[in-house]
């Protein structure tokens, strides 16, 4: 767990929380970020960080569903080891049951990686999102810069700004998670 | 930090909202009193660093709401939202 100086939960969980300490959970709450498999528009998932939280839950509701749309996740992580379900992503992947995954890594170049080694850009954009008449599906979540970001660069697709649902969890040190 | 960073959305309000109102708020859509532009909740601007909540038009960034709640107690300005539409349950 990372403390972020002027987040609102982190410095609470780092530095009051003890074991043994009882913790209320709510939720799942809300209505807005949420897709439903059986959608035949295809899913456009961008993930910044941790931001790829909620797109996993998505793409593990796809998996389980007898209707599959086709989806591209564009996944933005500082370094490999910051990959969140990188095991299950690639199980994912493997099934080929149309889901396809790109990564990007802003602050590292493995050894014979062969995914994006940079911030999420216009090129990057342009290779991975679905052409906009195929009407896709899209979600963006991350860390607010971000958020901001790609949305700005979905927009430049001449995606409908209405069309890209994004869900911001603040700043936490820069773009591209 | 930036003010621009310290953006979220009305996702983040979802709790919030939901411990106010009876149905599921951040698919209803709300017409800013401002610009008239009509925005689904979860997809305004919210700013939690404020004392309360604020909540902005992602169009006009006029105040949509104000939510302030203590002493076991909720404020709720609607004054910049003309209209809230919501899905019936």
């Amino acid at each position: 767990m990372e403390r972020l100086e002027d987040g609102e939960v982190s410095p609470y969980l780092v530095g009051e929380l003890k074991v043994g300490d009882k913790v209320e959970l709510r939720g799942p709450i809300g209505g807005y970020f949420v897709w439903r498999a059986g959608e035949d528009r295809p899913l456009l998932l961008v993930a910044g960080g941790s931001g790829v939280v909620p797109l996993m839950a998505m793409l593990r509701h796809r998996a389980t569903a007898s209707h599959k749309a086709p989806a591209r996740l564009l996944y933005s992580s500082r370094t490999l080891a910051d990959v969140i379900y990188r095991e299950e992503i690639d199980r994912l992947v493997t099934a080929n049951d149309g889901l396809a995954v790109y990564h990007t890594l802003t602050r590292e170049k493995p050894k014979d990686w062969i995914g994006y080694t940079r911030r999420i850009d216009a090129a990057m954009v342009q290779e991975v999102a679905w052409p906009k008449m195929q009407q896709p599906a899209v979600f963006v979540c991350g860390p607010t810069p971000f958020v901001e970001a790609a949305a700005d660069l979905l927009v430049g697709l001449d995606y409908e700004a209405q069309r890209i649902k994004t869900e911001r969890f603040g700043a936490t040190g820069g773009v591209g998670g | 930090m930036q003010t621009s960073e310290m953006k979220l959305d009305g996702n983040a309000i979802a709790g919030l909202l939901g411990e106010i109102f009876a149905v599921e708020m951040t698919s209803a859509q709300g017409t800013c009193a401002s610009c008239g532009a009509v925005n689904e909740v979860g997809r305004v601007d919210v700013y939690i660093h404020a004392p309360g909540t604020v909540v902005r038009c992602p169009d006009c960034e006029q105040v949509l709401m104000r939510i302030v709640r203590g002493r076991g107690r909720y404020w709720l300005d609607l004054t910049g939202v003309r209209c809230l539409e919501l899905a019936e349950d």
